[in-house]
């Protein structure tokens, strides 16, 4: 119901369960490439749209090689979209030198630096929710922990993660609960407001609960898991492949040099 | 064996609320048996249950877990000999996949690898969900959950059972399954329930709980036929036993 509907959060266990070429590399590997992807792409100068254009490779390859179905991906990336477009939305407005044009109409600096920042938002959610989508939540807290991540910091993410979905349960029956006693009406601000401190309330009632179930079993602050994971020539292979591109695609502007190759230098 | 005793002697427990839970609770449990604790809502039962492990403790123990005296320092002994089920399944797996909780119990007690595989094995088995393994908890019926629950448990090889509200939220094919599990497990048992037709059917005696005192305790059929007793605190006569007298 509700929320969990919405955000699907079952479904990325599921697409985090499959087997293939993705799947199977290290999970250290995909989180190593994927942050250093995400450190690349943001370092780019705020003008730059071009450059970052080879940059699609890398979500583009995870997805097809983890069959990720590329609609839910995109629906997830839509989700958290706002955020960006806020965090840009005012550059067209204090930015207005034209920096190109397009036909006759000059585009500023702002409208281009809009774009870059909404074009790093898709690069990099894009490759984070692939991660997720071809390692799975706990194999991908477990490589973190083991690349030196503090343990409390994996440990609060898979909470995190864990919880989302009682929690957002709980949410969604409080909704409908006060919905159908509401005689149609829509819910008021007020309510909604009480909903959210019943939520918070009970979460941490949960958090409670859950803390005893742990120490029942001997909980001693430290998380430990059983997880056989092996890095092996291929993990390797892929992390210096990646990064040698991403290097080179931050250097040299790769898709201009291509541009050049096709036209034959006229550019 | 003496390691299977729970004796609770005169234990009180007011929340720092001021709310008194237990008010001077006494009594003592020998091995093998399974013991109902039934009392209306809010008699005590759960916080009574809190203190067999230690996670609630006064300052002078009035709890003796077979040779253990239970106190913050031996808390974790205590935690090894009782295992608790708790009753919300959802307070209870919180760990990514079902074999990773029932797992978790056995990793904290320091078990190498193979031994915890093992453990997890035969725990799973015990109660039938070997086949949800690599299933993540949430996504399990509520039945499964409360299996995998006590899984969990039994994993790590307690002495005694304490389990609060084992059958509630199931469905009467669940629940059936549940009493056979527990009429199964050889370990002495303590249930805090209100399902007194699982108390006639799994346990020999009975706890009365009211307003945290013990108001009665004796055999089962004794205790709860006399519909005085259970009516003066918050309970009834179950429907097995309505029929056990001639009028």
């Amino acid at each position: 119901m509700g929320i969990t509907d919405w955000i699907e959060i079952g479904r990325m266990d599921e697409l985090g369960r499959m087997d293939t070429p993705a799947h199977r590399l290290d999970a250290r590997a995909k989180a190593i490439v994927t942050l250093a992807f995400i450190v690349v792409v943001m370092s780019f100068p705020r003008h730059d749209v071009s450059a970052l254009t080879p940059f699609l490779l890398y979500p583009i390859a995870l997805i097809s090689l983890g069959r990720i179905p590329v609609g839910y991906l995109a629906r997830k990336i839509l989700i958290a979209a706002p955020f960006a477009l806020f965090i840009g939305i005012f550059n067209p407005l204090l930015d207005r030198t034209p920096v190109t044009t397009i036909g006759t109409v000059a585009i500023s600096g702002g409208w281009v630096s809009f774009g870059s920042i909404m074009f790093r938002f898709f690069l990099t959610v894009g490759a984070a929710l692939a991660l997720v989508a071809c390692t799975g939540m706990n194999r991908l807290g477990a490589a973190l922990e083991r690349l030196g991540v503090p343990r409390v910091f994996v440990v609060q993410l898979l909470f995190l993660y864990r919880y989302l979905f009682v929690v957002s349960d709980q949410a969604g029956k409080m909704k409908r609960s006060a919905e159908m006693r509401s005689s149609g009406r829509p819910l008021r601000l007020r309510v909604y407001g009480s909903m959210i401190g019943h939520l918070l309330l009970r979460s941490m009632d949960r958090a409670e609960r859950v803390y005893r179930a742990m120490v029942a079993r001997g909980f001693d602050g430290e998380v430990r898991v059983l997880r056989p994971s092996s890095f092996v020539w291929s993990d390797a292979i892929f992390v210096a492949g990646c990064l040698l591109f991403f290097v080179s695609a931050r250097l040299w502007n790769l898709a201009e040099a291509f541009g050049r190759l096709l036209t034959g230098g006229a550019m | 064996m003496s390691h299977h005793v729970v004796e609770v002697r005169d234990l009180s427990f007011a929340y720092p609320d001021g709310t008194e839970a237990l008010r001077g609770v006494s009594f003592r449990i020998e091995h093998g048996g399974a013991v109902a604790l039934i009392g209306g809502n809010g008699a005590g039962k759960s916080t009574l249950l809190l203190h067999l492990n230690g996670y609630l403790s006064t300052t002078r123990s009035d709890v003796r877990i077979g040779d253990t005296i239970v106190t913050r320092e031996t808390a974790a002994l205590a935690r090894r000999a009782v295992g608790m089920v708790f009753q919300d399944p959802d307070d209870q797996l919180f760990m990514p996949t079902v074999a990773e909780d029932v797992a978790f119990g056995p990793l904290n007690a320091g078990l190498p690898p193979d031994q915890v595989e093992s453990r997890v094995a035969s725990a799973l088995e015990r109660v039938g969900m070997t086949h949800l393994r690599e299933r993540p908890p949430y996504r399990l019926s509520a039945g499964e959950k409360r299996a995998v629950a006590i899984a969990t448990v039994l994993a790590m090889s307690p002495d005694i059972l304490v389990m609060d509200e084992p059958s509630s939220n199931l469905d009467p094919r669940a629940r059936r399954r549940l009493i056979e599990h527990l009429l199964s497990f050889e370990h002495t048992k303590i249930i805090a329930t209100h399902d007194l037709e699982l108390v006639v059917e799994v346990c020999r005696h009975v706890l009365v709980m009211d307003a945290g005192r013990i108001v009665a305790q004796g055999p089962t059929v004794e205790i709860l036929s006399d519909e005085n007793l259970m009516l003066a605190h918050g309970l009834e006569r179950p429907h097995i036993l309505r029929h056990a007298h001639p009028h």
